[in-house]
């Protein structure tokens, strides 16, 4: 094999590359640049994902193209996901910087770095086609988030979240990989596409596939953070610094539906009798469960965590409903809509998360479902904003969390799983109460604490920004929702 | 026929204005606000009346249509147009739009820019619900419109307002999810489509009709509301500003009566003979039941609340008897409904501001004091209860006379509603007008000023031109319910 080594097609990975030499560059550069602010650091960040951004636009080409011996591809799906991916990137540390500057342990060239290596762990993840990459990406995700969430070392909830992440995200990387050995077993290859061209002739052994499929799953389930493996969601996003909470409710999603696709759709379509049926009880699960958690709590990062655990399993009905009686004309119409609601998800949490920032301020934390009391009076512009975010996420019209919910549905009733779109629009309907109570708090209740919002400039216009792409995308969600057909259909259902 | 696209004006005049008066901001521009919302409210009024004016009465058919693509991926279109059946609520509408802006002119202080803009906001939508021939459009204003109502119960409402909000905003959307669930099965029945009038020509079979019709019942009966799903509408009265009561009563009940026209009775014809004799049961509950209950309300706002319901209970009595008679007498007493139950909660709005009271024991003798408004109040207490030359009048003895047809007890039961009815209004005006000055608050009393006389003789205009000469009104209605008869006699099932 090794005589005909040739060198690698690299342009296919070309932002990833660019990222990994521009973050061990800003490494170099934080040391040397003593600036209390981390002005340059954070500027060079950015730039460095703007950078990413033009490269992945410019190398697009629309076709399937495979590199470094197939364990790596380059397609439509994995280039919107990562523009998707840059961008909620660049808005996340914006929203951060302020925060992270009142908060002396985390003020750290560090957090950039990390920040930028879970990116690139997340675009790994987003292009693999080799378990191997698969894990590698995620590998590179979860321990620069564990070190991010410990960050704010002096915090005892922080080091148990990290603690508690670190111990439970090890152990289902363990699932992940116990399960992709079993597979390997019985098909000898570790190629995504290999796996799924072989499954195709049916000469692997079921039983083993099977076996290896669950431990598959539950690796996935737990990355989704979806119940049952959910546990480590609420602790985490509720411990972690609400910057990192940000960061963690908000990218990796991404990075999860793709692999899940990457995984489940194109390596084991031949399983997904198989596996929808696990899915779908993941999925009611985690409706159930999330949404009635999500009314108990007081605290919104807890109350955002439940939240984001009904929203994916909300997301997974997409997955679940491709292939119907090992038909699979659905397919493109099943996976465009669940990646469409994964898009319009991270576009409402970034903002959700963002405006929890927003009313924080040095010394003080505005977690708290209470702390929005009465916003309306003290700034009824972003009260305006987190109203929409809040009747996004529980799926009012006409913003964008409706069309998601609306297309998935759609996805789902197509199929033939009418009972499985009642359960769903039932479950919405109790989570409709916690949104509306946050609506409640800042509109019907007297603010507790008159003080005026305090957040620099450039943090109010991009949470009013992002409030109104949710806002615009909800009045006219047809480009994003061709944008993601297109990209399933070009990558996946060719 | 003019060639502006009038539909679309109707909508979005008042929703930009709504905006604009958004953007007055805090309190000190207050006065600015209120004449951009009565400027708003007043132009979005006129610019109906072209919809009479020009409207073809001998067209059953949809007129003034609007077609524009708006979600390409689900063939979802920018829909609109009006028939007989939904034209003159659209004027209806953006009449008491303007009544709604000048109810609350020195009476709302608090945030009187967002108080505004939230009745011009949901002015627009609900003629979007009005208007809209395409499922989506539809639903998406049907359920957007619950945003601003939430908000004015739960910002400008009474002391329990929090618990009449949620129940209100809950209880709508329980219904409203099944009803699109039912929508997205008929997009995939039908092949792609989302057009309400191809789903009219759909053959559906019996079984799928059934749920179907369920389905848009739930949703439906809600928002009418029927009886047994009505114990929203009394809490939301009691709890609403003036101009919510108003909103709601003459303009938001009549979402549903709609919807049964527009959906279930031309989509689910065969369920809906099926089920008929079901609905004319809920629908006499209410006449019967709900007019002795209002009998014994000590709160105003209660019995005008439950009179309201058993009107309603008038109007679905008069759609599922499948008469020309009973569905046009059903929807005049829907536009006189709009006009009395409107002016209805404005008298005890009068009341209120002056004495803050709404229970019937504060008051006492105050034709002593407010000669003027007696006189008025005198008027619409008797067109509630069904006053000969009253608007009341004539739809309640449309339906009567189709109930005759129908089935004798069915009309006699109806008829006795009659009696409750001027029992509980007289009953009611009595103890509340006539007697001795009953207390210092009623001795202190002062007439109505001029624009309160000024909304209540435009209301009593359009009871008693409805009353004395309804010929305009079921002229423009006949054609298009003839259609609809014709329509509903063919059977669907293939």
């Amino acid at each position: 094999m090794f005589d005909n080594f040739v060198v690698p097609d690299l342009l296919p990975a070309a932002p990833e590359l660019f990222l990994a030499a521009m973050a061990a560059v800003i490494l170099l550069a934080d040391v040397f640049i003593k600036d209390a602010r981390r002005t340059v650091v954070f500027a060079l960040t950015q730039l460095t994902l703007i950078g990413c951004a033009v490269i992945q636009y410019q190398t697009m080409t629309g076709d399937i193209t495979f590199t470094f011996s197939n364990m790596f591809v380059d397609d439509l799906m994995s280039d919107l996901l990562k523009l998707v991916l840059y961008m909620t990137v660049i808005v996340v540390l914006f929203y951060s910087r302020g925060y992270i500057l009142d908060r002396e342990p985390m003020a750290k060239g560090e957090f950039y770095v990390l920040a930028l290596f879970a990116t690139l762990g997340m675009m790994v993840m987003i292009s693999a086609n080799h378990f191997l990459t698969v894990y590698l990406g995620l590998e590179l995700l979860s321990l620069s988030l564990y070190a991010m969430v410990a960050m704010n070392r002096d915090s005892v909830v922080s080091t148990e979240a990290a603690m508690k992440y670190f111990v439970l995200g090890a152990l289902a990387s363990g699932l992940l990989l116990y399960g992709m050995s079993m597979i390997y077993g019985a098909t000898g290859t570790l190629e995504i596409t290999g796996v799924g061209e072989l499954l195709m002739t049916g000469k692997a052994n079921k039983t083993v596939l099977v076996f290896g499929l669950v431990f598959v799953v539950a690796g996935l389930a737990f990355k989704l953070g979806v119940v049952p493996f959910h546990m480590w969601i609420p602790d985490v996003y509720h411990g972690a610094p609400t910057a990192v909470t940000l960061f963690i409710g908000s990218a990796p999603k991404l990075a999860a539906f793709a692999v899940t696709m990457r995984l489940l759709v194109t390596g084991l379509i031949t399983l997904s009798q198989d596996w929808q049926v696990m899915l779908i009880m993941l999925s009611v699960l985690s409706m159930a469960i999330g949404n009635l958690a999500a009314i108990a709590q007081t605290n919104i990062k807890r109350m955002l965590a439940y939240s984001a655990i009904s929203h994916m399993g909300f997301m997974l009905l997409g997955v679940t409903t491709g292939v119907v009686g090992g038909d699979a004309r659905m397919a493109l119409n099943a996976y465009s809509s669940a990646m469409f609601y994964v898009v319009s998800y991270v576009m409402m949490t970034a903002g959700s998360f963002g405006m929890i920032m927003l009313l924080a301020r040095a010394g003080f934390e505005a977690d708290n479902i209470d702390d929005f009391k009465g916003l309306n009076r003290r700034s009824p512009w972003f009260a305006g904003m987190m109203l929409i975010m809040m009747f996004s996420m529980a799926g009012i019209p006409f913003f964008i969390g409706f069309f998601a919910k609306f297309a998935v549905l759609q996805a789902v009733v197509a199929a033939g799983y009418m009972w499985l779109a009642i359960v769903a629009v039932l479950f919405s309907l109790i989570g409709a109460f916690y949104y509306l109570r946050v609506v409640k708090v800042m509109y019907f209740d007297q603010p507790a604490d008159p003080t005026p919002l305090v957040a620099p400039m450039d943090m109010r216009v991009l949470i009013s920004a992002n409030g109104l792409a949710v806002a615009l995308f909800g009045m006219f969600p047809d480009s994003l929702m061709i944008a993601c057909g297109f990209a399933i259909m070009r990558s996946i259902a060719a | 026929m003019s060639s502006y696209p009038l539909l679309s004006l109707a909508i979005w005049i008042p929703i930009v204005a709504g905006l604009l008066v958004l953007a007055t901001g805090s309190d000190r521009n207050a006065p600015l606000a209120r004449w951009l919302s009565l400027v708003g409210a007043v132009v979005g009024c006129l610019i109906t009346i072209p919809l009479w004016t020009g409207f073809d009465v001998n067209n059953g058919g949809m007129q003034f249509v609007e077609l524009a693509p708006w979600i390409a991926r689900f063939n979802v279109n920018y829909h609109l147009g009006v028939d007989g059946i939904s034209m003159l609520f659209v004027i209806l509408n953006s009449f008491i739009t303007v009544i709604v802006v000048m109810a609350g002119w020195e009476v709302v202080r608090d945030k009187v820019a967002q108080y505004n803009a939230a009745f011009l906001i949901m002015s627009g939508l609900m003629n979007g619900i009005f208007t809209a021939l395409d499922g989506v459009l539809f639903y998406t204003f049907f359920e957007a419109s619950l945003i601003p109502l939430y908000l004015i119960i739960g910002v400008w409402g009474g002391p329990n307002r929090v618990y009449a909000a949620f129940k209100f905003f809950l209880y709508t959307l329980a219904g409203s999810l099944l009803f699109l669930v039912a929508l997205i099965y008929l997009f995939v029945h039908s092949g792609g489509s989302f057009s309400i009038l191809e789903w009219q020509q759909l053959p559906i079979p019996l079984s799928a009709q059934i749920w179907i019709f369920l389905a848009f019942l739930v949703a439906f009966a809600v928002k009418v509301p029927m009886w047994p799903v009505h114990t929203w509408l009394p809490d939301a009265h009691v709890e609403a500003p003036t101009g919510g009561s108003i909103v709601l009563a003459a303009i938001a009940l009549k979402l549903g009566a709609y919807g049964f026209l527009r959906f279930s009775l031309p989509i689910a014809p065969d369920a809906s003979h099926e089920l008929a004799n079901f609905i004319v049961a809920l629908s006499l509950i209410a006449v019967v039941y709900i007019g002795f209950v209002a009998l014994v309300q000590s709160d105003m706002k209660k019995l005008v609340a439950y009179s309201s319901i058993a009107h309603m209970g008038f109007v679905t009595l008069g759609f599922f008897m499948m008469s020309a008679m009973g569905i046009e007498g059903a929807l005049v007493q829907m536009v006189s409904h709009g006009f009395v139950s409107g002016a209805m909660f404005f008298c005890i709005g009068v009341m209120y501001d002056r004495v803050h009271s709404r229970q019937i024991a504060d008051y006492g003798g105050v034709v002593n004091t407010m000669p003027k408004f007696a006189a008025l109040f005198m008027l619409f207490a008797m067109a509630n209860s069904g006053l000969p030359a009253t608007s009341g009048f004539v739809g309640e003895f449309m339906v009567i006379l189709g109930a005759v047809k129908f089935n004798f007890w069915v009309a006699f039961a109806v008829a006795t509603s009659m009696i409750t009815g001027a029992a509980y209004n007289l009953w009611m005006y009595k103890r509340v007008v006539f007697g001795a000055v009953a207390n210092d608050h009623v001795a202190e009393l002062t007439d109505v000023n001029k624009r309160e006389f000024l909304i209540l003789a435009l209301l009593a205009a359009g009871t008693l031109w409805m009353g004395l000469y309804p010929q305009p009104f079921t002229e423009v209605m006949h054609a298009s319910v003839t259609d609809l008869l014709r329509h509903v006699a063919i059977s669907k099932i293939q």
